[in-house]
């Protein structure tokens, strides 16, 4: 179908600290027990899509990505990784493998994304309008936008993504306006208004950082814009704003594309048959716009920038923040179950005697619990082992944890390698990986880590 | 006009009832008439009131259609479904050409990516100076396809399999069992003749009867395994004058499948690849014409974008525009596709093993039928296939790949300046000379033609005047008005209903078509039959404008045994005023029934003159243009 996909993993994430180490870049967080890139991949590869490019920031990062789809994703999928600098941001990434990019148009997928929006929906909403960028936009999950008090205090100050402000036509096609920045008032574009007539503006749609573009504007963008950092905040905004200035160079590459394509003897004819193709649509406000008064000749260059806006009952979430770790975990394992294939519940392991789990509950294989434990809507990783009359409630605890008895643990994440001794109480706190918890101590709302030598 | 014509008006039985009669009520006979009558035709002397209930309708004029409405439709469905095996035929032939697609996916995604693969990881792109350094990709994991797979499938199926493992197996299981069935029953119903008849020579008989039974089935199951080359061989043997007969049977714009007919609705089904829900509601008399529920389709369609392996983005993109209405009119329909199919030629290459005018057709067949999952063809575009693989099936098998590439993409690129750019400039050329200073011309939607008549004879300096009849629910009028306004014509808008009322000041009607058939009849957008009706009423001369690769061999009496359906909502709604909402939650009852027809027939009788490329001929005249065009255009 000439598209090419490029997954941005990403690599080291600031936000998801104390869970994300050198050990284990965010691309690798488990999220209910796979790693959250997982499902990314697992959703493309359902969509039949193997030739994959995923990007990594850091070396070291690259590395162990690039171990762990091997392990994985052997003989299913063809993926290329590409190992960049920190701190380049998406836009930077995509300029450094901007040179392996030949298809006609490029998927650009967020590795934290967990979600069931098919990637060949966006494709042809991206086709079908000849786009220049088609960006997706879910419904704001209801438990993201509450500002649950009981998450970690430091996930507030840094959630840019959550008051997008976006501007849709009103027939629901076409991205108007998307500012990201909460700001106390946001422009709007008066000729941009002035040409469509009517904007929807709606602040409950969340960018879900799946953007098709079309591959010649964006490495012009890319290339010419040196300072542009970020897709979400520059890139796409840019194009938005200037779908109906568009910029001469890039409709003079389109122009050059498409009389590359149609090279025949009658220029004449070639007119008409446009001409004949334009008459029988709809025109969308870009052409009406294009068109001078007395409806001559295009005169000024504009491009389409559409929205693929996500049904409701469809999940999509990112990973990018520590509440979102957990509603995820929360989620996957309960409500949105569909997104993992197999089993939810490994191969039984040992319970010990009036120990209960209850339901939307994630227990990995070779763990195990001692007596009268309780465990509810948590996710407990592979090799933990637990002692008696342990309580994990609302809880993300990882790999190989080693929780001692008499443990309450409530609203939190334990990173792997984590030993918590005797009479430990947790209550919405965050355990760096390979910490130990002394006995008998009391947390809340803290983010305890090693520190870094 | 002629007084021919006019005498004819007064018996022709212009109030055809056939699309809304109640098999029940007889009275209704009696008191239709007088308000089915024109009220403005001049009173006639003869018997107006001949009713199509009525077999009998006595006073007919020699040339009139038999009066039996219904009967006659029923003859014609039965004339179809005599046709069907044939039609399974082609089928089954369809159901093959998947396949090979298939290969080609199979085979280019094995291999294909090694080139990039070879980068070596270690390499890393610090060295470079740029300010962004580019960075290198490392290959973490390849798909390795078990080598030599299509030595070891043989056949398609197993590729098959391998590529798409859930759907096609599940088809190919699926229509084992139904034909599995088939033969049981086959089995079991001779049998039991066998025993009613108790004697030896009769249960023979029937055994001749069943193994006649069960063999095409089995015929087919065996063909839809192998390769589709083999299908076509076989068709090849049987002789040389057969086989383009059931190739043109196959290219027909295939309107033929009945869509009341539950079994192969269902065989479609699982064949197609966009998913058909049905309406529930349908009318009656139009349930033999495909009506999916709308709004269904072109999500699922969009969800499969990277699923469908075969179709290439080209024919892709065309049928998800037709789904969704971003291209309509017959000819944008029509170079929308040539121009995708020219892509997709563009991009073929023969797989090996297989020769390039066998599998090249099979492959436009599966395009051609995908684009009528997403919406059924024109009739324009049933004539541009056939010419197009009449193309391919006439290349020299001397010719190499590439050249026979680049001479079919000339011949399309020939098809569309010829027939189509050329021949509405013909078209122009001669409705200008139809417009004189004063006229007041009228139009009903958007024909691509008459605009183009307009603006000529406006840049001519011609003084006229038009009006732009327009209807719900597309609206399509407006698009056009709006573009004839801007060029500075004056215009007059309305809609259909005030048609009547407009048509007094009107001096010409000119009409676009979708299609005209070998005996005149005039397949347009529905409400250009209302149009024409009018016109004709008013003694106000009705032109059509239509190119002559839209016309076609078939006769048509009625716009009910082949038309379209469009989506039902879109009349039950008004778009933009959600405050008119009266069939709200009503939609959906068992004794309501919503119908959007797309097209209508005129009766040759309404039209005055055929506007097309070979000049202006009567409507009588069509059969002769169909003949001649077909001997010298499409099957030189």
């Amino acid at each position: 179908m000439d598209f090419q996909v490029v997954v941005l993993a990403g690599g080291n994430s600031k936000s998801l600290t104390p869970l994300v180490s050198k050990d284990v870049p965010k691309p690798l967080l488990p999220v209910a027990n796979h790693p959250v890139l997982y499902y990314v991949l697992h959703q493309l590869e359902e969509s039949n899509l193997k030739d994959l490019i995923v990007v990594v920031e850091g070396e070291d990062a690259g590395l162990l990505v690039g171990a762990w789809i091997s392990g994985t994703f052997v003989d299913r999928l063809h993926v290329e990784i590409a190992a960049v600098p920190e701190d380049i941001g998406t836009a930077g990434a995509l300029r450094a493998i901007s040179h392996y990019l030949t298809a006609k148009d490029i998927l650009v997928v967020s590795g934290d994304l967990v979600s069931d929006v098919s990637p060949g929906a966006v494709a042809a909403t991206h086709r079908r309008h000849d786009a220049v960028v088609t960006a997706t936009l879910c419904c704001v999950p209801i438990s993201g936008s509450s500002e649950s008090g009981s998450s970690g205090g430091k996930d507030k100050t840094k959630k840019p993504g959550r008051y997008n402000i976006i501007g849709l036509d009103p027939r629901k096609q076409f991205l108007l306006h998307i500012a990201t920045e909460i700001e106390k008032d946001t422009r709007l574009q008066k000729h941009l208004l002035h040409a469509v007539g009517q904007m929807e503006i709606r602040s409950d749609l969340m960018d879900a950082h799946m953007y098709a573009f079309k591959r010649s504007v964006l490495q012009e963008v890319l290339d010419r814009k040196d300072t542009f950092q970020s897709l979400k905040q520059d890139v796409v905004p840019y194009l938005v704003r200037s779908q109906l200035k568009s910029e001469a160079v890039l409709s003079g590459i389109r122009q050059a594309e498409e009389d590359g394509n149609e090279k025949v003897s009658f220029p004449n004819n070639q007119v008409m048959v446009s001409q004949i193709l334009a008459n029988a649509s709809t025109p969308s406000f870009h052409e009406l716009y294009s068109m001078d008064a007395d409806g001559s000749a295009q005169t000024r260059k504009t491009h389409k920038c559409c929205a693929y806006i996500a049904s409701s009952s469809s999940y999509c979430v990112r990973l990018n923040s520590i509440q979102a770790f957990m509603d995820i975990n929360r989620d996957v394992t309960g409500e949105a179950d569909h997104l993992l294939s197999d089993n939810v519940i490994g191969p039984s392991p040992k319970l010990g005697t009036k120990t209960t789990v209850g339901p939307h509950c994630m227990l990995g294989e070779g763990s195990e619990m001692g007596d009268k434990c309780q465990v509810k809507r948590s996710v407990i990783g592979r090799h933990c082992r637990i002692g008696s009359h342990v309580k994990v409630v609302n809880s993300v605890v990882m790999n190989h944890v080693t929780i001692g008895d008499c443990c309450i643990i409530q609203g939190s994440v334990i990173c792997s390698n984590v030993q918590l001794l005797e009479r430990v109480v947790l209550k919405d706190c965050q355990v760096g990986a390979g910490f130990v918890v002394t006995a008998g101590s009391e947390y809340k709302g803290e983010s305890l880590a090693r520190k870094e030598k | 006009m002629d007084p021919r014509r006019t005498a004819r008006t007064v018996s022709d039985p212009k109030v055809r009832q056939v699309g809304f009669f109640t098999p029940a009520p007889p009275e209704r006979s009696i008191s239709d008439p007088p308000r089915f009558q024109d009220p403005i035709q001049p009173p006639s002397p003869s018997p107006t009131q001949v009713n199509d209930h009525s077999p009998s309708g006595n006073s007919l004029s020699p040339v009139m259609i038999p009066p039996a409405h219904h009967h006659s439709d029923n003859f014609l469905r039965t004339a179809l479904q005599v046709t069907s095996p044939t039609k399974a035929f082609s089928y089954s032939a369809k159901t093959v050409t998947i396949p090979p697609e298939n290969e080609d996916v199979a085979s280019s995604f094995s291999p294909g990516r090694k080139v990039v693969s070879a980068k070596s990881p270690s390499s890393f792109p610090g060295v470079k100076a740029s300010s962004v350094p580019a960075s290198e990709l490392t290959t973490v994991s390849v798909v390795n396809l078990p080598p030599g797979i299509s030595e070891k499938a043989g056949g398609a199926s197993v590729e098959v399999q391998n590529d798409r493992p859930v759907s096609a197996k599940t088809l190919k299981e699926k229509t084992s069992k139904a034909e599995r069935r088939a033969l049981q029953e086959a089995q079991r119903a001779a049998k039991a003749a066998a025993k009613a008849e108790g004697t030896k020579a009769s249960s023979a008989a029937s055994k001749v009867v069943t193994s006649a039974n069960t063999k095409p089935s089995k015929a087919a199951k065996s063909s839809s395994q192998k390769n589709d080359g083999s299908q076509v061989a076989a068709s090849e043997k049987k002789g040389g004058d057969r086989a383009p007969e059931k190739d043109r049977k196959k290219d027909a714009p295939h309107p033929r499948m009945q869509y009341d007919d539950k079994s192969r609705v269902e065989k479609a089904k699982k064949r197609a690849v966009v998913k058909q829900t049905e309406a529930r509601n349908r009318v009656e008399l139009f349930r033999h014409l495909p009506q999916y529920e709308h709004g269904t389709q072109l999500p699922d369609l969009e969800t499969k974008f990277f699923e469908l392996d075969p179709m290439h983005p080209a024919v892709y993109k065309v049928g998800l525009q037709y789904l969704s209405g971003d291209i309509r009119g017959g000819n944008a329909r029509c170079i929308a596709m040539f121009q995708a199919f020219k892509e997709a030629i563009k991009d073929y290459s023969t797989p090996p093993e297989k020769t390039l005018i066998r599998d090249l057709t099979a492959r436009i067949s599966s395009y051609v039928s995908f684009l009528i999952e997403c919406r059924p063809l024109s009739i324009s575009m049933g004539n541009a296939i056939k010419f197009l693989k009449n193309r391919i099936a006439k290349l020299p098998l001397a010719l190499s790949e590439s050249e026979a590439k680049s001479t079919l993409m000339l011949d399309i690129d020939r098809f569309i300046n010829e027939k189509i750019i050329l021949s509405e400039k013909v078209i122009v050329k001669h409705a200008v000379t139809k417009i004189q200073d004063g006229d007041v011309l009228l139009t009903y939607g958007a024909s691509s033609v008459v605009e183009m008549i307009l603006l000529h004879a406006h840049e001519l300096g011609k003084h006229f005047h038009v009006v732009v009849v327009d209807s719900r629910p597309k609206l399509e009028g407006q698009l056009l008005l709006r573009r004839l306004v801007r060029k500075g014509l004056s215009c007059t808008y309305t809609h259909v209903n005030a048609v009547s009322c407009i048509m007094q000041d009107v001096t010409r009607v000119f009409l676009g078509a979708s299609s005209v058939l070998s005996n005149g009849t005039v397949y347009s957008r529905v409400g250009t039959a209302c149009v024409a009706m009018v016109a004709h009423a008013f003694r106000v001369p009705v032109l059509v404008c239509c190119e002559a690769y839209k016309f076609h061999e078939r006769v048509q009496l009625d716009s009910i045994c082949f038309n379209e359906l469009g989506n039902p909502d879109a009349i039950s709604k008004v778009q933009g005023r959600e405050e008119i909402n009266y069939l709200d939650g009503l939609v959906n009852q068992e004794n309501l029934q919503l119908l959007n027809l797309i097209y209508d027939a005129t009766p040759s009788d309404y039209v005055s003159m055929i506007i097309t490329d070979y000049g202006m001929i009567p409507p009588t005249s069509v059969p002769v243009i169909v003949r001649e065009y077909r001997r010298d255009h499409l099957w030189s």
